[in-house]
């Protein structure tokens, strides 16, 4: 493969990963080449990543099409000779009692290059398949951790840490994220062999996660929430610098007479730049009320979290958590509360959600426009979270019909795709024909109708 | 056509002696910006160094800086150009009793005397180099990046009455951005992009170090320890390295020699202005409430 066609492979890879790389950008980049040197892979990536890339969440995906397109090195590499797996029993035990013993050493001493070196021989060594059939790859990242197992290691890694001097939940922390990272190295390097094996292109389509704002609330793994968790006040500060420039935008109300003639003062009597009057801002209540059953817990979390952050758009904001049985959270969300703490006392009023324990939105509903129902007026808007997953319960149909009537505006947001809706007990399909059932799965999907829903409507 | 640095290195060596340490990418892209004379687009968090980067490369190459700082209802005639109203009204009314004819006076309003000129115009119409700092971008209305997509991809302006002014000699353009709002595909694309992140903890002492002369170099080490905890846990406002330096700064007018708890409990404020935040910073690092 020549130069050209492993760059335009990989601007192909970064355009179907999802980043708009346009042409002009591709000539930038080949031209930003042309002014470096080339001995440095790091170099290539930085000159790389500062003509394409130009939004920091996709780098995570630019790095990992990078990786693959300009691996890091071919095969075992020079210091690899040896590593190649043999046939036979290759991992016995001896070996990997070795391994493990200079893993942990490396892990001790946060040692990069040797974590790097260990990651190599750990998919070189325990994580190939030989012999396995056409078209299925033969090495593993999978099957090397397992033999490997590096978070059997934790323990001896926090104790240490500990040893060292270090308190023992940072210790716990530090030990966690070097293991992770080591995870990481081996999960590249076994992708760096498959795409040796298969080509880029097939690697590139199929490892290649979404950015954290595009990734289904569903789908999380641990890691993605705590930072998808972090991600709710930048994306709450957001919405709201874009939403007051909105208002400002649209604030030119009536002329203002007296301001428009005194500074007119300044240029002879000559009124040359006219002075307005500021629309008066209009502002709702907004009642949500929100399953948080197991399924849709992650979901609810983060709509309730960016719901509240952005409280100062509603002149109101009530909040209900429902399983069976209905719970008021506003006390929860107290100004400047911290989020940590937030989002552990959500999860303990989770618990007294639940009378019977399953999912029942009929009762909910029911039991909602009894205590509460006093909450939805002509000026609040109702928001429902939730999968509309009722075990065949009854679905109190009407009930939800005049709560959404007497409501100025109401909508349903479900965490499912569109196309589960309706299927199993789902009874998302008969909900959405009471209320308009919005589909919101991601974090940029949630700031795109929440946008939608506090943005002040043309008066009418 | 002069090039602003020589290499990468270089751009290392002078930035650092122009007092900004950059890290390789940093260094990289700065050496790009100015090798194929691209704007340079710098995002981040608050207090990372972006505007400082600028600064630093005017420092570094003897530019002069000319700087559009950006807001809300920013507009052409305080970003481009202006015409002076005022003067032009009086020349018309100082003209009324003269005989002169109404095409001369007009001829006349639309000169150079009656241009005011806002600082993208002014950067571009200079002779000696120039480094533009376009700061918070994010924070104009869209309309301005309208406005920023003739002077980038072009560096020209042009004015109805005078006709298009380019650039003797392309500035260095660096646009700053907290990313508080989605910028133009139209131009990001016209830009080198650079995101510039907390530096890890070996870069941020020598910043602390060279920002702050007199400080204890075991006390740095104790502050940049702090300072990296505090950004692991879920913050409202994570410290930057503006924060840290103001720290070390603090500290040696309190003249401590070592930051003890007591100490980084009783100025915890210098670093975290959220009270909830502080609240947190004091359970998570078990401090001693005071």
């Amino acid at each position: 493969m020549t130069l050209l066609d492993t760059h335009i492979g990989f601007v192909e890879a970064l355009r179907s990963a999802g980043l708009s790389v346009s042409l002009a950008e591709g000539l930038d980049a080949i031209s930003a080449l042309e002014r470096v040197q080339w001995h440095d892979r790091e170099t290539v990536r930085a000159a790389y990543a500062a003509t394409l890339v130009k939004r920091q969440p996709q780098r995570v995906t630019f790095d990992a099409v990078f990786d693959i397109y300009y691996p890091r090195l071919i095969g075992g590499g020079v210091a690899g000779d040896g590593l190649e797996p043999v046939d036979g029993p290759q991992d016995a035990g001896p070996q990997l009692e070795r391994f493990r013993e200079a893993l942990a050493a490396a892990l001790a001493s946060a040692d990069a290059q040797a974590l790097q070196d260990l990651a190599v021989e750990a998919v070189a060594r325990f994580g190939a398949m030989p012999g396995r059939g056409p078209g299925l790859s033969s090495w593993s990242a999978y099957t090397s951790l397992q033999r490997v197992s590096p978070g059997e290691l934790m323990d001896r890694l926090v104790r240490g840490l500990l040893a060292a001097g270090m308190e023992p939940e940072q210790a716990e922390r530090t030990a966690g994220r070097r293991i992770g990272d080591f995870t990481r190295l081996v999960e590249g390097d076994a992708r760096r062999r498959i795409a040796e094996e298969k080509g880029p292109e097939h690697v590139a389509g199929v490892t290649v996660r979404p950015t954290i704002d595009r990734l289904d609330f569903t789908a999380a793994r641990r890691s993605d929430l705590d930072e998808m968790r972090r991600e709710i006040y930048p994306l709450a500060r957001r919405l709201a610098a874009r939403l007051t420039k909105e208002q400002h935008a649209r604030r030119r109300g009536p002329l203002d007479v007296r301001r428009t003639v005194r500074a007119s003062i300044a240029t002879g009597g000559v009124p040359l730049e006219t002075h307005h009057r500021p629309r008066r801002p209009h502002r709702t209540d907004l009642v949500v009320l929100c399953d948080v059953s197991g399924s849709v817990a992650n979901f609810a979390q983060f709509t309730l979290m960016l719901v509240y952050a952005l409280r100062e758009a509603f002149s109101g904001v009530r909040a209900f958590t429902f399983v069976d049985d209905v719970v008021e959270v506003s006390d929860t969300f107290r100004q400047g509360a911290d989020v940590v703490e937030v989002m552990e006392s959500l999860a303990s009023s989770i618990s007294q959600a639940a009378l019977w324990g399953r999912t029942n939105y009929g009762r909910a509903l029911t039991r909602f426009a009894e205590e509460h129902g006093d909450a939805v007026g002509p000026r609040s808007s109702l928001l429902v979270l939730g999968d509309g997953r009722s075990n065949y319960s009854d679905l109190a149909l009407p009930v939800l019909a005049d709560l959404a009537g007497r409501a100025r505006h109401a909508w349903w947001l479900n965490p499912e795709h569109p196309r589960h809706w309706g299927t199993g007990d789902s009874a998302a399909d008969r909900y959405g024909e009471v209320v308009p059932m919005v589909e919101c799965r991601n974090l940029a999907q949630l700031g795109e109708f929440v946008h939608e829903v506090v943005q002040p409507h043309p008066t009418r | 056509m002069t090039s602003w640095f020589e290499s990468p290195d270089d751009a290392t060596t002078r930035l650092r002696a122009a007092g900004y340490l950059t890290d390789d990418a940093t260094a990289l892209t700065t050496y790009l910006a100015g090798a194929l004379e691209k704007p340079l687009l710098v995002e981040g968090p608050a207090g990372v160094g972006k505007t400082e980067l600028a600064k630093a490369v005017a420092r570094a190459t003897g530019a002069e800086l000319v700087r559009l700082q950006c807001y809300e209802g920013l507009d052409e005639a305080r970003a481009l150009y202006e015409w002076n109203y005022k003067k032009q009204l009086l020349r018309i009314q100082a003209s009324q009793g003269d005989d002169a004819a109404w095409s001369e006076v007009h001829d006349d309003i639309f000169t150079e005397e009656f241009l005011l000129t806002r600082p993208l115009l002014s950067a571009i119409r200079r002779d000696e180099p120039t480094v533009l700092l376009v700061d918070e971008v994010d924070k104009t209305d869209v309309e301005v990046e309208g406005l920023l997509l003739e002077v980038l991809s072009d560096f020209q302006v042009t004015i109805p009455e005078l006709g298009t002014v380019s650039a003797t000699r392309r500035p260095f353009v660096v646009l700053t951005s907290n990313a508080s709002r989605e910028l133009s595909e139209a131009v990001k694309r016209r830009c080198l992009f650079l995101h510039l992140g907390y530096p890890d903890a070996e870069r941020e002492r020598a910043i602390v170090i060279s920002q702050v002369p007199g400080l204890d170099h075991r006390v740095a080490a104790q502050l940049v320890d702090v300072v990296v905890r505090l950004r692991e846990l879920e913050l409202k406002k994570a410290p930057s390295i503006a924060e840290s330096v103001d720290w070390a700064r603090t500290l040696i007018a309190l003249q401590v020699g070592d930051l003890d708890e007591d100490t980084v409990s009783r100025t915890l404020g210098v670093v975290l202005k959220h009270a909830s935040d502080q609240q947190r910073a004091v359970k998570e690092l078990k401090l001693a409430v005071r």
